[in-house]
């Protein structure tokens, strides 16, 4: 997963999405998770802190517009479950809370807000392992940025962004960040 | 670089906010069908105890096994220790070992100290002689931030909250580690104890001193009996355990005068009868025996944060 | 080694005076004192910018042997004893078995003699075995080889007044004196370090001041009482220098030591456990510190002892409460006085002598010992350069044990040449 969520100080990146099409990605997204789920029947959202925890709620909002169904929403901290835990201080850990039913037999659909190595989904579904068995797993992306080193897909892709790995995605969230936006900006630093 | 946790008084408030939102994130385990985490496999953790102490060992034990690390028990009784050799050739042996952790319990003050001098891991202080036990201290906060401070008690200091102290404070590492603790995370600490049982230079410490255990109840959120050992009377500590009972014990009727909302704790084991009742042990303001269960979840949050990654994570705080 | 040995000094500034002098020893004794003195066929030792000081005497040092050889023997004791300039120090009785009785400080006389680095005047013990119950035969060990005036049950305390009267008045006989190590042991009972803000946050139990001074105040009176020499060891804080500078100004005869350590290091050292830092009596606070060098100073506490207590690595590598006490300190006195007080003006070259020279010899009856260098003096001298670079302290030495608790600290000076009877001991620094 890109490290960079928080703004470069006094970079202005180039700007790939705007609010506007954020909004109307998350819109897609969400017609696309009714549709390939059988109208949201059993499907659970469970964001990735940070930034793909407002993101699921969001999604859960818009389906519960279209289809006046309420779907079940939480979040999932892959921190203990990461594989490069051991090259950086601990870091703090974020919360998990599963919705009251539980996993067991549900579609769970991971939301993450960028989509780089696979490692961080990787994690998330060990994670889940633990936690219970759903019926499925699948993964809802702002943006897929490639580069993956795991034989890991998302289902549902907000937009797909060719990046080059010296390059820095930033995803910007109302609820985290006071806006909307998504932005990329040439740090300089080699992979 | 914070290697090891030797005492309450090495963490600063957001060091230790840090150790008890953790341990918010992982008191959920306990309820998980796989109560495991990877997070800490193949790293050793020693418990290192040459004080006969079942419950704190247990605990460290629970909450490393958690992580999935591989923990080994070096108790005293029956070891080379019991034949004689020294702190220091015990902790060589752990080091050739390969221990990533020491959990230290041990009878002589500054035990822990020493050991972090001879060992490469993390030493972890799980109450060296009348020193501190600063896990004792942060289950002890997390337990009064859950019961105080609401539902969703992240990110909360104990500010404001007064707690009373109770009980043999000279000889008490539990109140030492408490006392700073309660203090850097913003609560009022009063001691409350007969002179003889507190240290004459208990003015330089953050906190207020009271002999008189009944004008502090109405005024305390927490009280916390420490535990009074018989042995005192005969050093002249105090004249009988009648009397130590009759003006420092918490029986029901004290408890009856304290504000609705406060809570009663211990950190065991208790001498029931002496510094607390039976029905207050057992009253529903009682936290001890949820104070055993936290006691598994905040090890756990130290372990993480010492051993999870390279390093504790810098908190920004001197 | 030869009786004939002569020795020119040029050069040399003796303590007290300003100018450039040159000494002659001839014959074990000064024969001369002067700016332009010559003697054929003496060896001579250049002293530009070294102070000349009566050879130093040590009145309270523990050599170990018999019975604990692995910490010191007098050899290696009184090896570091010539390196830190001292040409006569008193060995403390709590050997093993204890010096109670003149077999045994005959035997460590001899030694002494034996080993010829420093004369070694044995101290003999107050009570049999130490155990404070029963006098033990001063008269005898008054009368032996060894010639014992001091007796000390130092590691323990005469605590039974009456048994410490009966010592006070008995030794009047023969001129003795009884050196009290203050320690009531009663508020002592498994004390750790000084009672006070460090001992309450580190959780080692309380050594408080008054178990020192409530014993000194008690013996001065007893003393004053029998009319007899009272003399108090290692004096730790500043009550206690203010009990001994009222029992002085009633006249009575009281003397006391200090040791370097107790005029340097507070109980703040003890944060971080380490047990070199352990000692009997305990550090003690800033106020302390700064009370002991004023009473050094103005003469209420009378001379610097050692106190050098060495002890075997096992003793000291281990937990806080488990160590044993002590620190040695013979190589290092002098340096340590100089910075805690020459450095700060408090004394002078000339109080030095008086107070690590003159004064213990006499309190100790020392003949031959702690005179004032001039002609027909004994030569026994000290040559000490106080503006040599100042060096960072190791453990290593000549002591056998390496408990200082000055290693890893700069201090200034250096003890270059020893003379005891006229011959070196220690030249450049190191034995001859």
């Amino acid at each position: 997963m890109c490290a960079a969520s928080s703004p470069v100080a006094g970079r202005d990146g180039l700007a790939v999405l705007d609010a506007e099409e954020i909004r109307r990605a998350l819109t897609r997204i969400a017609h696309e998770i009714l549709e390939r789920t059988r109208g949201g029947d059993g499907v659970i959202l469970l964001g990735i802190p940070t930034r793909g925890v407002p993101l699921a709620r969001r999604l859960a909002a818009r389906i519960g517009e279209f289809e006046g169904l309420d779907v079940p929403c939480g979040s999932l901290d892959v921190t203990m479950h990461r594989d490069d835990l051991r090259l950086h201080p601990a870091r703090a850990l974020g919360r998990t809370e599963l919705p009251g039913g539980g996993i067991d037999g549900k579609t769970v659909v991971l939301v993450d807000d960028v989509l780089y190595s696979g490692r961080t989904v990787r994690a998330a579904l060990d994670a889940l392992n633990d936690l219970g068995r759903p019926r499925s797993v699948q993964l809802a992306v702002l943006v897929d940025r490639g580069h993956r080193e795991l034989p890991i897909r998302a289902d549902y892709v907000g937009k797909n962004l060719p990046t080059s790995q010296r390059e820095v995605v930033h995803v910007l969230l109302a609820e985290v960040d006071g806006q909307d936006g998504v932005t990329i900006s040439d740090d300089g630093r080699q992979p | 670089m914070k290697r090891h946790l030797i005492s309450a008084g090495d963490l600063s408030r957001a060091d230790a906010l840090l150790i008890l939102d953790t341990a918010e994130e992982l008191a959920g385990l306990a309820d998980r069908p796989i109560k495991k985490l990877p997070t800490l496999r193949g790293r050793t953790v020693v418990n290192l105890f040459y004080e006969d102490s079942t419950r704190t060992r247990i605990s460290f034990e629970a909450a490393a096994k958690r992580l999935s690390a591989d923990v080994i028990n070096f108790s005293a009784k029956g070891s080379s220790v019991a034949k004689g050799e020294s702190l220091k050739d015990t902790a060589l042996t752990l080091e050739a070992m390969g221990a990533d952790a020491v959990v230290i319990r041990h009878g002589a003050s500054g035990a822990a100290h020493r050991l972090a001098h001879w060992v490469r891991g993390s030493v972890l202080n799980a109450g060296d002689g009348t020193h501190e036990h600063p896990t004792q201290a942060l289950l002890d906060a997390f337990t009064i931030r859950r019961r105080l401070r609401g539902d969703n008690p992240r990110g909360a200091g104990l500010d404001g909250l007064r707690v009373t102290i109770v009980g043999d404070v000279l000889h008490s590492r539990v109140a030492r580690s408490n006392v700073l603790l309660l203090s850097t995370l913003g609560a009022e600490v009063t001691l409350a104890a007969p002179p003889t049982l507190l240290p004459l230079a208990v003015g330089s410490w953050p906190c207020a001193v009271s002999y008189d255990l009944d004008s502090e109840l109405a005024k305390s959120d927490v009280v916390m009996m420490l535990r009074v050992q018989q042995e005192r009377m005969t050093a002249a500590y105090f004249p009988s355990v009648r009397e130590y009972s009759r003006r420092y014990g918490l029986d029901a009727e004290r408890m009856a005068r304290l504000p609705g909302h406060a809570i009663v704790m211990h950190p065991g084991p208790m001498n029931r009868g002496v510094e607390i009742a039976a029905e207050v042990a057992d009253s529903v303001r009682s936290t001890i025996v949820e104070q055993v269960a936290n006691g598994v979840t905040t090890r756990m949050a130290v372990l993480y944060l010492l051993l999870g990654g390279t390093e504790f994570p810098a908190t920004g705080e001197a | 080694m030869t009786d004939h040995e002569s020795w020119l000094i040029r050069g040399v500034t003796i303590a007290g005076s300003d100018a450039r002098t040159s000494i002659l020893l001839d014959g074990g004794a000064v024969t001369g004192i002067g700016p332009d003195l010559d003697h054929p066929g003496a060896r001579i030792l250049d002293a530009d910018g070294l102070i000349a000081l009566p050879g130093l005497v040590d009145l309270h040092t523990h050599l170990r042997e018999p019975g604990r050889e692995d910490a010191e023997t007098v050899q290696t004791g009184t090896a570091a004893a010539a390196l830190g300039g001292f040409t006569a120090v008193h060995a403390m009785a709590n050997t093993d078995p204890v010096a109670d009785t003149a077999g045994v400080v005959e035997q460590v006389w001899r030694l002494g003699r034996a080993a010829g680095h420093c004369d070694v005047q044995p101290v003999g013990a107050v009570t049999v075995g130490l155990n404070g119950t029963r006098l033990a035969e001063l008269g005898t060990m008054a009368d032996s080889a060894a010639r014992v005036r001091v007796f000390s049950d130092d590691g323990r305390c005469v605590a039974d007044p009456l048994l410490m009267r009966r010592a006070l008045e008995y030794v009047k006989a023969f001129d003795g004196v009884i050196a009290q190590h203050a320690q009531d042991p009663r508020l002592t009972e498994g004390a750790q370090l000084n009672e006070g803000e460090m001992s309450a946050r580190l959780g080692l139990a309380g050594w408080p001041a008054v178990a020192e001074e409530g014993i000194i105040a008690r013996d001065c009176l007893l003393a004053a009482h029998v009319g007899s020499a009272l003399h108090i060891c290692h004096v730790s804080t500043a009550g206690s220098a203010e009990i001994i500078r009222w029992a002085k100004s009633k006249g009575w005869p009281v003397t006391a030591e200090v040791t370097p350590h107790h005029l340097l290091l507070t109980d703040e050292l003890a944060d971080g456990y380490d047990p070199v830092f352990k000692v009997n009596p305990p550090l003690r606070t800033a106020d302390d510190v700064a009370e002991l060098r004023r009473a050094l100073a103005d003469g209420t506490i009378d001379c610097v002892a050692t106190d050098h207590a060495p002890h075997p690595v096992e003793a000291k590598e281990t937990e806080w409460s488990e160590a044993a006490f002590g620190m040695t300190g013979l190589e290092t006195a002098l340096r340590v006085v100089q910075r805690a007080m020459v450095d700060t003006g408090l004394l002078d070259w000339a109080g030095v002598a008086d107070r690590m020279s003159v004064r213990p010899a006499r309190i100790g009856r020392l003949t031959g010992h702690g005179v004032p260098l001039g002609p027909g003096a004994p030569g026994h001298l000290t040559l000490y350069d106080p503006a040599a670079p100042a060096t960072v302290v190791t453990p290593d030495g000549a002591s056998k044990s390496r408990n200082t608790p000055f290693a890893g600290l700069e201090l200034p000076g250096r003890v270059v040449a020893t003379f005891l009877r006229g011959v070196p001991t220690v030249l450049d620094g190191k034995l001859t």
